[in-house]
């Protein structure tokens, strides 16, 4: 009996330095991210360079992100929110201080960015900026010309103005599913606070989309790309990097779909997504190597190049392509730049106003 | 005689105190916690809802949010997406009922050796993933899909027809997904029917049709009432057909659902929704669990 006991206790022990001996040679990190938002070869270089595994896993919206990491425990290291979520996580303790002193490449963040963005995360103390981007208008160059008659589109008053959009119904318009995203460019396009902060702003914006309703196809968040590109539609309310991403689709398969993007002078919506770590991380000392070798400009500006997102880092700039560099619908004008608006922190009390609104918009209940 | 007499009801308490410690762990349980939830209010916290029971100074306070409930009937959204979501499974699980019967009577009828390679058929489709069986009927129904590219070709229909996005898409998602779920309990019940009924039927001079009407059918009510609790019930909390295959009018509770727990972030009124439709599907489900009782009394 007490030999078959010390047996036991010893394999046990000696399964238990044989795991902790694996672990040792095989450090691990997991990551979760935005689907299609990193480089092709950055996660591998990343390996190749620390030899530290990345488990990479994508995730598509905010409220799936969030709903996670709420629960506890959600198993990550690494996590990318939008700034307008990152408010409220910060608030209930999700996420971990950064301790600067590990990441010597702090330093390359743009400084103006990272103050624009203290208002969600005060003193920059859990987040930093890993690529944003604007929603504006995408649309088919040469269906809208035929239809309205014009050659770019410059204003919101394309889609917000119901006689334009009623004249673009027959070759397809869609909205991003994303009330969080409308509401603003609506209530921006009406002159009032792109933040709505009372119920009677949600009730003007309703009033203004439920006018535009009949001649939108669908709302859906990521559809638009496929669908631009093959010219199933010819005008989405979408984030730039998505309707770049359909752009370059289109001229892969030469199909003549032209496809332009406009952030219209009354200004649009930019979104930062934060690079943060999860305070119940476990694998610490590999999220603060992955998070310094993501702060190297060479790294960052590559993953810019490949999704055509600008990135958070000044120093990345010149070494981002010049294609992408010198494109004013992902690396703005100043002019542009100060009618850019950021999304806030909302109430309970509005999101659900919101999201109710958003139905009866949607289905008309 | 005597171990015998002490020996039997131990084997009694076990073999009916094992489902109820089922029930207990894997119903009871969670459902308690959801109850909970449900009565709590939403918090900026991690699990965002405030604790209920509150101990403070020797004093255990226990603080209970009806509001989340009173929410429900404010806004007539719910009732409207509660009813349209029993519309969707009724009429699915007539549909299933109607084709599934037929399948399960060819079936229990064909020779035994027949039988194994049906029934094989009938499962051979869920061997391949639900969700890409569904993604199929989306290449199928679009508007450029096969179905109407093929309808085109034929010139039965000069544009093509809005099926994708609408409740009949639904309809046809939710009968092709939970068809087996429908002919299974049926067969297993047709093919155990007393042949010797029908042959006395038969010699009666009774017509076959009439022989079905009043004693198959009849017979195989248990079959009936199993296959559509099968199918009416997770059909009614159903997600992800309605939102892959149905446009924003079908909105049923589970897209409600979805948005109370991850756009409004609000646990404690998602909680409160999953109780009611919990309520309202105890009615059936009671309903199903007193006819299977009383069979089985009739029985022994």
């Amino acid at each position: 009996m007490n030999s078959t006991f010390r047996k036991t206790l010893l394999a046990l022990t000696l399964g238990a330095a044989v795991t902790s001996t694996a672990q040792a040679e095989e450090r691990v990190l997991h990551v979760y991210n935005w689907s299609d938002y990193i480089a092709e070869d950055t996660l591998a270089n990343f390996e190749a360079k620390t030899g530290i595994h990345v488990v990479y896993d994508v995730f598509d919206s905010n409220e799936v992100l969030e709903a996670k990491l709420l629960s506890g425990r959600s198993g990550y290291d690494v996590v990318v929110p939008s700034n307008s979520f990152l408010a409220k996580q910060i608030r209930a303790g999700i996420f971990k201080e950064l301790d600067r002193s590990k990441l010597p490449n702090w330093d390359n963040l743009d400084p103006s960015l990272l103050k624009s963005l203290d208002h969600a995360d005060p003193g920059n103390k859990h987040a930093f900026p890993y690529l944003w981007g604007t929603t504006g208008i995408g649309y088919n160059v040469d269906k809208v010309k035929a239809a309205l008659g014009v050659d770019e589109i410059t204003s919101w008053d394309v889609v917000f103005n119901p006689e334009n959009l009623a004249k673009l119904k027959d070759c397809g318009v869609s909205l991003l599913d994303a009330p969080s995203e409308i509401f603003p460019a609506t209530l921006n396009y009406l002159g009032e606070d792109p933040n709505p902060t009372t119920t009677d702003a949600i009730a003007k914006a309703e009033e203004a989309l439920l006018k535009i309703r009949p001649y939108v196809r669908y709302f859906h968040s990521s559809k638009y790309i496929t669908d631009l590109a093959n010219g199933d539609i010819c005008l989405a309310v979408g984030w730039s990097g998505d309707i770049f991403q359909a752009q370059s689709r289109a001229i892969e398969v030469n199909n003549g779909v032209n496809v332009g993007y406009s952030i219209p002078k009354e200004g649009a919506g930019t979104f930062f997504d934060m690079v943060a770590v999860p305070a119940d991380a476990k694998n610490v000392d590999e999220a603060y190597a992955f998070l310094n070798y993501l702060l190297e400009p060479e790294v960052i500006a590559k993953v810019s190049d490949y999704v055509a997102y600008p990135n958070g880092n000044a120093a990345a700039t010149p070494y981002v392509s010049e294609e992408i560099r010198t494109n004013p619908g992902i690396y703005p004008s100043k002019e542009t730049s100060e009618k850019l608006y950021t999304f806030a922190d909302l109430s309970p009390k509005i999101i659900r106003a919101m999201t109710r609104s958003w139905t009866r918009i949607k289905s008309g209940q | 005689m005597n171990k015998l007499t002490l020996k039997r009801p131990n084997g009694r308490v076990l073999t009916v105190g094992i489902p109820y410690l089922w029930l207990l762990l894997f119903f009871a349980l969670p459902f308690l916690i959801v109850l909970k939830i449900s009565l709590s209010s939403m918090a900026i916290a991690i699990p965002p809802y405030e604790s209920i029971l509150n101990f403070t100074d020797d004093v255990l306070q226990i603080s209970l949010n009806l509001s989340n409930y009173l929410l429900l009937l404010e806004d007539s959204l719910y009732v409207q997406a509660y009813l349209h979501s029993l519309q969707i499974a009724f009429f699915s699980t007539l549909g299933c009922l109607l084709l599934g019967y037929p399948m399960a009577y060819a079936m229990a009828k064909a020779p035994p050796r027949k039988q194994t390679i049906l029934l094989l058929l009938i499962m051979l489709p869920s061997w391949t993933s639900f969700l890409i069986r569904v993604y199929a009927w989306m290449g199928l129904l679009s508007d450029t899909g096969l179905i109407n590219n093929f309808l085109l070709w034929l010139g039965v229909i000069d544009s093509p027809l809005r099926i994708m996005n609408t409740d009949i898409a639904v309809y046809i998602g939710i009968i092709y997904a939970y068809l087996p779920f429908m002919v299974l309990p049926l067969y297993a019940n047709l093919v155990k029917l007393d042949r010797s009924l029908l042959e006395a039927s038969a010699d009666l001079g009774s017509r076959s049709l009439h022989t079905f009407w009043t004693i198959t059918l009849p017979l195989s009510k248990g079959g009936i009432i199993a296959g559509s609790m099968l199918v009416f019930i997770p059909t009614v909390g159903e997600f992800v057909i309605p939102e892959l295959l149905g446009g924003p009018n079908s909105l049923m509770i589970g897209k409600i659902l979805w948005q109370e727990f991850f756009n409004n972030r609000d646990w404690p009124v998602a909680s409160a929704l999953a109780i009611v439709m919990l309520a309202l599907l105890i009615i059936p489900i009671s309903l199903f669990h007193r006819y299977q009782s009383r069979a089985m009394e009739a029985d022994r």
